[in-house]
Order: structure tokens, then C-alpha cells, then sequence
């Protein structure tokens, strides 16, 4: 099942672990992206907490945890090559996951075709 | 992920059409809606121009032509000395200088060129000053020097192969040398051409008429050497060369000789040379031209991958102490392949090779007081 934010971030949940990077559409907004920071693994974060930051030539961004829950693993080859965001956002070039603290906070997400009529 | 603002009155230069045709994603600078970037992307732009050659619409800056009404254009030379603390009147014909206009504080107002046509100096001036820089040279100059501004478009033409490009519409182009002025006959406009720019390589400033400037870019962007760019790269290539943006490396709190700009300053207008002086801020810059200053602009290298932006505070200390210095633009050098910066910092700390650190959300990353430029220019001298 795969979900958006209103921050440009795509969700997909599997069971209590949720994968999470940037949508196609963000990652072209940004431009060529030459760094990302990636949270630590068992970190806890708060839905909304800055989870990631991105940089592009231009300028910094955030990326939040768009639900809450603990980081389990993370995407140490987007930090290595950044271009992966840019080249395959929605696939390799995922951030990283959480354990989910409450899988029912999914409900607040948007569905594709909210999402696309948001960036439309 | 923040969206970007929506323009409010922007103006349009007369290659607008061009950047759409050519699928610009365009934003807001200094009041025009200009090209960021094409599809291509800032990396391959920057990469382009220092191995190629780059298109860049520049129509936003400001030009303006200076003429004695004595046609005696000397008198426009000295006139225009006491705005500017260089070598105005040894400024030959067919030639350019880099300069500033200083303020009473000796802060800079603006950066800018200073081109000799023969019968007119040229300015040109950044865009965010221009209005006011006119405003100032008119509040100054003595009646019988005229300031005109000149209405026409600004393309520049930079890389390695922008010769070979340029010289297909005028092969009067090839014998200029790095700073010089000529007009040149492009598709049968007389054009007004600098060789000099923004990037640190070779290339070309050429002014336009607004109704030939479509044509003048098609013909130029159909060449295979060439490619449209934004100013997206033209910053990341700009800050690559050490060259400063003012309003943000510069401005009107920082001064020639903290800039590390004296080298624009000759001999003659510093101390016992035959016009010292005679310039707003004189005091304060002939006095820090001879007794050195307490802070320095200096480049900057982050050890690791992070950029380091225009705002984050400069400690010598990875722990503890009060900020030395503030970086005042950085970000990613594509031909570098790491992040990049230049900043102020106290003198003490302004050898290449010292170790800073620079708070990042929070974090002090390391970086280590660098030379400019961080790469080879490729001016033909």
C-alpha cells in the first residue's frame, strides 16, 4: 500500500514497517541532489520530526517522518550516491524504514490520486 | 519539502520566450523571472561551460553608458574616480576593469565593469543595485557627465569552446584577449562585446539589441558546442572561481581590503600615487590598503560531503568558543566534486590550511581555509 504526504514524502507499509523516501515529482522539484543525511538506525521519531535532510546545488531541505516510529534501516547508498534520489526516487532510491508505533496514524495519509490532484 | 513562491511583478527579458521554448524552470531574482535551470540540470550546466561552452541570458544586469558632453571623455574618467577607487582614466580604449563603488564608510555599494568604448565608458552593474547605482552616479557626477542606461539585452558566452562559437558569427572575436571591449557585427547587429565573465573560464559578455536577442541566442544555442544555462550554475561556477556575489560576499558592511579585492586598486589612487585618493571612503580603505585589516575573505573546503551555505558561523574550535567568522556563500562544486564556500574570518585564522569548523543544524563540521580560486580560470590572457 503505498501513500503520500503533503511534503512530497512517499510511504509504503508492509505489515508494521513503513519504507519512506521523496516522491518523483520532489526529487525533480530539488534538482540534482548532492548530499543527503540520513537518521541513525533506532532512532525514534515523532510524526513531523525532521527525519533526513537532502541538499541539492541550490539549497538545503527537510525531510519529516511522516508517521511515528523507530528507524530500522537505512539507505546508506543514497548517502553515498545522492543521483539515486534523482534517477529512481520511489525505488532505490528509498531514505529509510520505520517500525510503525501505531499503523492506524496511516489512515491520515493521502492516497495517489490525492496526491497527484496536490501537485497537479 | 517546500514549495517555491509564486512571482509576484516580475519582469520579463526579451529572451523570455527562449528560456520556455528551451523548458526553464524559472523563479524570481532581483525582480526579473529568470531561468534557474534547464531539464538538463545545474551538474551538466556547470560541467557544460567549463568544458564546452554556456548560454546565459544576463539581460537583468545593468548597463549604462557614461559620455562628456565636452566629448572630452577623460573628464567622464576623472568624474567617475571619485566613485571608484581605481585606475579609471588609464582605462585605454578597447579595454575593461573590474571595479567597485565605494561608500563613505568604505563599505561596497556595488561591484561592477568599467568598459572603454572610445567614445563611452560602459558600466555594468549588478541587477539588485542597478536603479540605485544609477541614482548614485547621477546624485555625483558633475552635470556635464552624462549617464544614459543603455536598453538592451545581455548575453554571455562561457567555456573553453566559446570562441570557436562566437567566431562562426564575427571571427573578429578570436583576437580579443581576456578584458577586452570591441564591437562586434553578429547577424548584422552592431554589438558591443567584452571578453570577460562570471565563470572562471574564457568567453564573452555581448550586448544585444531586445529585438535581435532571440535570434542572436538561436544561433548561437543551434551550435553543438553550446548550451543553454541557468543562473543555478552560474553561481555554482562563479563560487568555484572565487569570484564574489555581492549582497552576499560582499556588500556594503564589508570593505576592498577585507574582501581581499585590493589588486583592483593600482598604485596610483593609494597612498602617494598621483590621484590617491579623492574617492568616498577614502579614509578607511587607503588606511586598511596600508595597515592590513582584522577579518579576510577566504575560501573554504568542508572536509566532508555536507555543503556548508552563506549564513552558518565559522568557529576555531570544535567544541566551545565564539564564532570567528560567517560563511557567506557556499554550497557544492560540480568540477570540484565536493562542497565549496568563501567567507569572512579573522585575520588570525586566515592562512590556507587552518582548521575551522562551521555549525551545520547544529553540528560543527570541519573545513579547512582554502586558496581561491578552487579551480583553474581558463582566461585567455
Amino acid at each position: 500500500m503505498q501513500k503520500f504526504t503533503k511534503d512530497h514524502e512517499w510511504v509504503k507499509i508492509d505489515g508494521d514497517v513503513a519504507t519512506i523516501g521523496i516522491t518523483a515529482h520532489a526529487a525533480e522539484q530539488l534538482g540534482d541532489l548532492v548530499f543527503v543525511e540520513l537518521p541513525e538506525e533506532g532512532k525514534e521519531l515523532g510524526k513531523g520530526d525532521n527525519a533526513a535532510v537532502v541538499e541539492s546545488v541550490k539549497a538545503a531541505s527537510d525531510v519529516y517522518a511522516p508517521l511515528s516510529g523507530t528507524v530500522c534501516e537505512v539507505n546508506a547508498a543514497i548517502a553515498e550516491d545522492p543521483s539515486l534520489v534523482n534517477s529512481d526516487a520511489t525505488g532505490e532510491g528509498w531514505f529509510f524504514k520505520l517500525k510503525l508505533k501505531d499503523a492506524a496514524e496511516a489512515d491520515g495519509l493521502l492516497d495517489e490520486a490525492a496526491y497527484k490532484q496536490l501537485i497537479a | 519539502m517546500a514549495d517555491a513562491a509564486e512571482n509576484g511583478d516580475q519582469q520579463r527579458t526579451p529572451l523570455y520566450d527562449f528560456h520556455i521554448e528551451n523548458g526553464a524552470r524559472m523563479v524570481g531574482f532581483a525582480g526579473y523571472e529568470m531561468p534557474v535551470q534547464y531539464p538538463r540540470g545545474i551538474l551538466k550546466e556547470h560541467l557544460q561551460t567549463r568544458s564546452m561552452a554556456g548560454l546565459f541570458d544576463i539581460s537583468h544586469m545593468g548597463q549604462l553608458s557614461i559620455v562628456a558632453q565636452s566629448g572630452d571623455l577623460d573628464e567622464a574618467k576623472l568624474a567617475l574616480e571619485a566613485l571608484i577607487p581605481v585606475d579609471i582614466l588609464g582605462i585605454q580604449p578597447g579595454r575593461q576593469r573590474y571595479g567597485f563603488f565605494t561608500d563613505e564608510n568604505g563599505g561596497i555599494r556595488d561591484d561592477l565593469m568599467v568598459a572603454n568604448f572610445g567614445d563611452r565608458l560602459v558600466l555594468i552593474v549588478n541587477a539588485a543595485n542597478k536603479a540605485a547605482d544609477e541614482a548614485h552616479l547621477k546624485q555625483h557626477l558633475p552635470s556635464g557627465v552624462v549617464v544614459e542606461k543603455v536598453d538592451r539585452a545581455l548575453i554571455a558566452l562561457q567555456g573553453p569552446k566559446a570562441e570557436a562559437a562566437l567566431a562562426r558569427l564575427d571571427a573578429d572575436c578570436a583576437s580579443m584577449r581576456f578584458m577586452d571591449v570591441k564591437s562586434l557585427k553578429l547577424l548584422g547587429e552592431d554589438c558591443p562585446v567584452s571578453r570577460s565573465g562570471y565563470t572562471g573560464e574564457d568567453g564573452y559578455e555581448i550586448s544585444v539589441p531586445n529585438e535581435a536577442a532571440a535570434r542572436i541566442a538561436h544561433a548561437l544555442l543551434g551550435m553543438d558546442e553550446v548550451e543553454a544555462i541557468g543562473l543555478g550554475a552560474r553561481d555554482s561556477l562563479r563560487l568555484e572561481a572565487g569570484l564574489c556575489l555581492h549582497g552576499s560576499d560582499i556588500d556594503k558592511t564589508t570593505t576592498p581590503s577585507e574582501a581581499q579585492l585590493n589588486w583592483a586598486i593600482q598604485k596610483v589612487r593609494r597612498d602617494a600615487g598621483a590621484r590617491s585618493g579623492g574617492f568616498l571612503g577614502e579614509n578607511v580603505i587607503l588606511q586598511q590598503v596600508r595597515d592590513g585589516v582584522r577579518r579576510k575573505r577566504v575560501g573554504l573546503r568542508p572536509e566532508g560531503r555536507a555543503p556548508v551555505r552563506g549564513g552558518a558561523q565559522i568557529y576555531a574550535s570544535e567544541a566551545d568558543g565564539a564564532a570567528i567568522g560567517e560563511v557567506t556563500s557556499g554550497g557544492f562544486g560540480p568540477s570540484v566534486g565536493g562542497p565549496v564556500a568563501m567567507g569572512y574570518v579573522g585575520t588570525a585564522y586566515s592562512e590556507p590550511g587552518t582548521r575551522l569548523f562551521a555549525d551545520v543544524r547544529g553540528k560543527r563540521l570541519p573545513l579547512d581555509v582554502s586558496k581561491l580560486p578552487f579551480v583553474a580560470l581558463g582566461f585567455k590572457r
